[in-house]
């Protein structure tokens, strides 16, 4: 008989209000199954004490019939969330043992509706990269494994690649995730799961420890479209703390899944056919584009012409507000200090040059040429303006169609230390991804079948923005047609 | 155009001396700029921190709306315009009371842009100084250095602390205007309640740009607008009193001018100003400044303002310095220079207007501006810790207006209040005493009588110089104990000595 770690979060959430199953007997399962998966390294940390004692007060709740939306539902949490007296290194040796003494709103909220934390789940240093192996503390390594009986370790994607293997490999009923780039869509797609970029401003930041602000958004990683409309509805919700999250009723996701898609426009937008892309890929986009127009969706042909320029505006920007948000990481206040220096100076550099890893480095280093008194206007400014046709671009399209369909990555996980030596073959990963962040977009990747090696696929839907129901409406039907019921072979259990 | 205001004189001719400053003053407000902290000023170290002002990891700024208010309110008060649209960026650098490794701050889009305000000089002259921008930016901490041999400390109670920088246009000319503006923009902020003006405490300190250029070159600025005509400036950092800011001027002004005469070039520099020595030194030259990296702090939205809430603000003005001397003048009759005085401070203005009300102004005037003022400074006291309250003051001059007393009298009976020896009300003390004026016109004729009686020789002498009138009032009031009406006995010594 299938336990409760084997449930769907939304099956479990409804196990657990009929008292059919014990949030602590969840939770045990599930960190169990953490215990044997160490292979993984999908964790940093778990949190086995507090995660059954969180167990145990939702489980008191539930008992007397009360209890939030996610009462007694086992998460695992992105170590980029600040949770309070919790180690949140954000995949750095430079914050490797800090404890904030605060929680994030967005964690905040899943305890609020009653969701047990299991651990921090691993992830690309600073949510720097496509394919976490910039974690200080290990690759991740993707439960999906080739057919080809060759047994090598592939990446889950990045950054939330800790995400989206747990997910996978069911060592949580859902996790969260960010996307600064793709770094929720692109793993999600790799590992099978469904992942979830809301609109920005849809979450609040604070408390997300910050990669590059104007871009970083929370979402979940789920194992399919209702949890993670589910997951969403708890995330997401104005916060007055921080200034970019928008003052707007968080509509009830869940209740949308399975309206009819009828009618709906979905725009297929020719520049997201790339050279070099796997015949499969554009195969898997066909096919989504006929599922949906079989649903009743009106398919409309629409052109992007910008979307050449999304990946190198998006290595201006995106650096840029790093190079400025990483600067607080000094040695001063918090976090690592060198052991050896001499001054102030010598602190500084010892400290961040010990502290930050090469990817980190590389993009603190383009952040701060792309600043500089000379090359501001050629560079940061340039790419602001080119941001904001991205922008019109966009507003001009889903002034046509309610939907635009697309490949979420251009490639199947890879093996690890394939592209690892090549930054711009691993940039390359988020090439469909990115712009739904420069434009502030909601985007979603949805597993949508297998390639020839066994390896899942997924396919994007962009949506106007804060109109995620429309998106939910449409991965409903794309994931009912896709059917995708495929599993990773437990290999390392 | 206008002649060259202030000449200074080199050994190869005549030179000009051009003054701007950038003013950081604080903001009054209870918490910081993006942080819910308290801006209080005196707290034990790091008391006041919020997890936002130590950059701790994900943390955000918020904006003050009290404070935008304020930077609003100042602007108003500098007859400046208020920009609807404005924007915050990060200034990027590296030092340890910097927590989050860039200072928030305004750039390239501030919140109030150019306006102008009428500076009064000593000469009882009075200049325009144009207004170029004013800016809301955090404060940064405060690094410690002597309080352990090898380690420094940090406090960061001023982290986030909001300061509004406010920059002038070249408009001044000398040492003297320099810090006239400096003492005008503080009373201006004082009045408005945006600042407290303590420079003690680091509330307000100016950043003190001075350059010196040939007689004349100015005014081929001041058409073209061509900075070329200007010579390199130097900037002298923190300056924190008004004596200060003239000191500056003053010692940049010369050493410019021996340099260039001694056929050197004058560097773009930031200073340091030496309290002890009164000069000021090199801190970095162009070379080292700081890429600051500025670019719009995308953790804030613009910083877009309702035209409403401004003219709100506006309407909510208190009536300004420079308001409130033109009234003073027109109301009260007032000197352009006694009313500047009693005007120049919110609290000195209130008591005037106290004193003032159904009286003579002038006299009002008089009274509180030499005798009040002058027995303050004395005490090093200020207004608010006056012995002397305005009713009993009031009290005192009605005593005068009504003949019950003299001016000479009045001014025993006012060391006697201020001293504290007597607390009582004006018109009892001087029951009391009996220092009551005698107008009995018979009592002085008869004091009057004898003393014409006693001294023929200056009887006489008085018939040739009237003016030694003056030694038959002094005798009369030996006489009376200063008691005797002086009008009374002004009239009755002319009928009696037949002086016109």
């Amino acid at each position: 008989m299938a336990g409760p770690a084997d449930m769907k979060l939304a099956e479990l959430r409804d196990a657990l209000k009929k008292k059919e199953v014990t949030s602590l007997e969840a939770t045990d399962a599930y960190l169990a199954r953490m215990d044997k998966a160490k292979a993984l390294n999908a964790y940093v940390i778990d949190t086995a004490d507090k995660a059954r004692d969180m167990a145990k007060a939702s489980d008191a709740k539930l008992t007397k019939g009360e209890g939030g939306d996610l009462e007694g539902v086992p998460l695992g949490i992105k170590d980029l969330f600040c949770t309070e007296g919790v180690q949140t290194t954000a995949g750095s040796h430079m914050l490797g043992g800090f404890a904030p003494r605060y929680e994030s709103t967005v964690t905040a909220n899943l305890w609020r509706d009653g969701a047990v934390c299991l651990g921090k789940l691993n992830m690309d240093e600073f949510a720097m990269g496509s394919s976490n192996e910039t974690s200080y503390y290990g690759n991740v390594i993707n439960p999906w494994r080739r057919n080809d009986g060759g047994n090598a370790d592939l990446t889950p994607g990045g950054s939330s690649g800790g995400s989206a293997a747990s997910v996978a490999a069911r060592l949580c009923a859902a996790a969260t995730a960010t996307d600064t780039g793709g770094s929720i869509r692109q793993p999600a797609s790799l590992t099978g799961t469904v992942g979830v970029k809301p609109t920005y401003g849809r979450c609040s930041r604070w408390g997300i420890v910050a990669f590059a602000s104007s871009l970083d958004q929370a979402g979940p990683i789920a194992q399919d479209v209702r949890d993670a409309a589910i997951m969403l509805k708890s995330m997401a919700g104005h916060d007055p703390k921080d200034s970019t999250s928008i003052d707007c009723p968080v509509p009830d996701y869940e209740a949308v899944l399975g309206q009819s898609v009828k009618g709906l426009k979905i725009g297929v937008p020719k520049e997201y056919r790339i050279d070099g892309m796997p015949e499969e890929i554009e195969k898997l986009w066909a096919e989504g584009v006929q599922w949906m127009k079989d649903a009743g969706c009106e398919i409309v042909d629409i052109s992007l012409p910008l979307t050449k320029y999304a990946l190198p505006v998006y290595y201006i920007v995106a650096p840029a507000e790093a190079s400025s948000n990483l600067a607080r990481y000094d040695g001063v206040k918090y976090g690592l200090r060198a052991s050896e220096f001499k001054d102030i100076t010598s602190m500084y550099e010892n400290t961040r040059a010990e502290g930050f890893g090469n990817e980190v480095k590389r993009r603190i280093l383009i952040g701060t040429y792309v600043l500089s008194a000379g090359y501001y206007d050629a560079y940061y400014l340039r790419a602001q303006k080119v941001r904001k046709k991205i922008f019109d671009e966009f507003t001009d399209a889903f002034s046509k169609v309610d939907l635009i369909l697309t490949p979420s990555a251009p490639s199947a996980a890879f093996g690890l230390g394939e592209k690892s030596d090549d930054p711009v073959q691993m940039y390359l990963n988020d090439v469909f991804t990115v712009t739904a962040n420069l434009a502030g977009l909601p985007g979603a990747s949805v597993p949508a079948g297998l390639d020839k090696q066994g390896l899942p696929l997924g396919l994007q839907l962009l949506a106007k923005p804060f109109d995620e129901e429309t998106m939910f409406k449409g991965m409903y039907a794309l994931e009912q047609a896709a059917n995708f019921t495929a599993r990773p072979n437990e290999w390392w259990g | 155009m206008s002649e060259p205001r202030k000449l200074l004189q080199g050994s190869t001719g005549d030179w000009e001396v051009v003054v701007g400053l950038e003013v950081h003053a604080q903001v009054t407000s209870k918490s910081k700029l993006f942080s819910g902290a308290s801006a209080e000023y005196g707290a034990g170290p790091n008391e006041n921190v919020s997890l936002v002002d130590a950059a701790m990891p994900g943390m955000l700024p918020v904006i003050n709306k009290y404070c935008v208010e304020q930077a609003i309110r100042t602007g108003l008060g500098l007859n400046a315009k208020i920009n609807l649209w404005s924007r915050f960026d990060r200034k990027n650098y590296f030092y340890p009371d910097l927590p989050q490794g860039y200072q928030i701050s305004q750039y390239k889009d501030p919140i109030v842009g150019e306006g102008e305000i009428e500076v009064e000089l000593d000469s009882g002259e009075t200049i325009k100084v144009g207004i170029e921008r004013l800016h809301l930016e955090q404060d940064a901490g405060k690094s410690i250095h002597d309080l352990a041999p090898k380690e420094s400390y940090v406090d960061l109670n001023r982290s986030g602390v909001a300061l509004m920088e406010i920059v002038s246009k070249p408009d001044m000319r000398s040492a003297e205007e320099g810090s006239a503006y400096f003492s005008k923009l503080r009373s201006i902020v004082r009045y408005l309640g945006t600042c407290d003006g303590n420079m003690e405490e680091g509330s307000m300190r100016a950043d003190v740009n001075v350059s010196v250029c040939r007689a004349g070159n100015y005014d081929k600025f001041r058409e073209t607008g061509d900075f070329k005509f200007l010579g390199t400036r130097t900037e002298t950092k923190n300056v924190n009193s008004i004596r200060y800011v003239k000191q500056v001027i003053d010692y940049e002004a010369r050493r410019q001018v021996e340099v260039l005469e001694s056929g050197g070039t004058i560097d773009q520099e930031t200073r340091l100003f030496d309290v002890k020595s009164g000069t000021t030194r090199t801190m970095r030259s162009k070379e080292d400044a700081h890429d600051y990296r500025y670019f719009p702090d995308p953790d804030l939205l613009p910083l877009e303002l309702d035209a409403a809430w401004v003219e709100e603000i506006r309407a909510g003005l208190p009536e300004l310095p420079d308001q409130k001397k033109h009234r003073f003048m027109s109301e009260y009759g007032l000197s352009a220079y006694d009313a500047l005085v009693l005007a120049a401070d919110k609290a000195n203005a209130a008591y005037f207007e106290e004193v003032a009300k159904g009286r003579d102004g002038k006299l009002a005037a008089n009274w509180v501006t030499v005798e009040l003022f002058g027995a303050l400074n004395k005490e090093g006291k200020t207004i608010a810790e006056s012995p002397v309250s305005a009713a009993r003051l009031g009290g005192l001059i009605d005593l005068i207006k009504d003949g019950v007393i003299s001016g000479k009298i009045a001014k025993d009976v006012f060391a006697l209040m201020f001293t504290g020896e007597e607390t009582g009300d004006p018109a009892d003390i001087v029951e009391k005493r009996g220092l009551k004026q005698v107008t009995d016109t018979g009592a002085i004729e008869k004091v009057v009588d004898e003393i014409i009686a006693a001294n023929p020789k200056q009887v006489e002498q008085v018939k040739e110089k009237p003016k030694t009138m003056g030694w038959f009032v002094g005798q009369v009031m030996q006489k009376t104990g200063g008691k005797a009406n002086p009008q009374a006995v002004n009239d009755i010594l002319k009928k009696k000595l037949g002086v016109e």
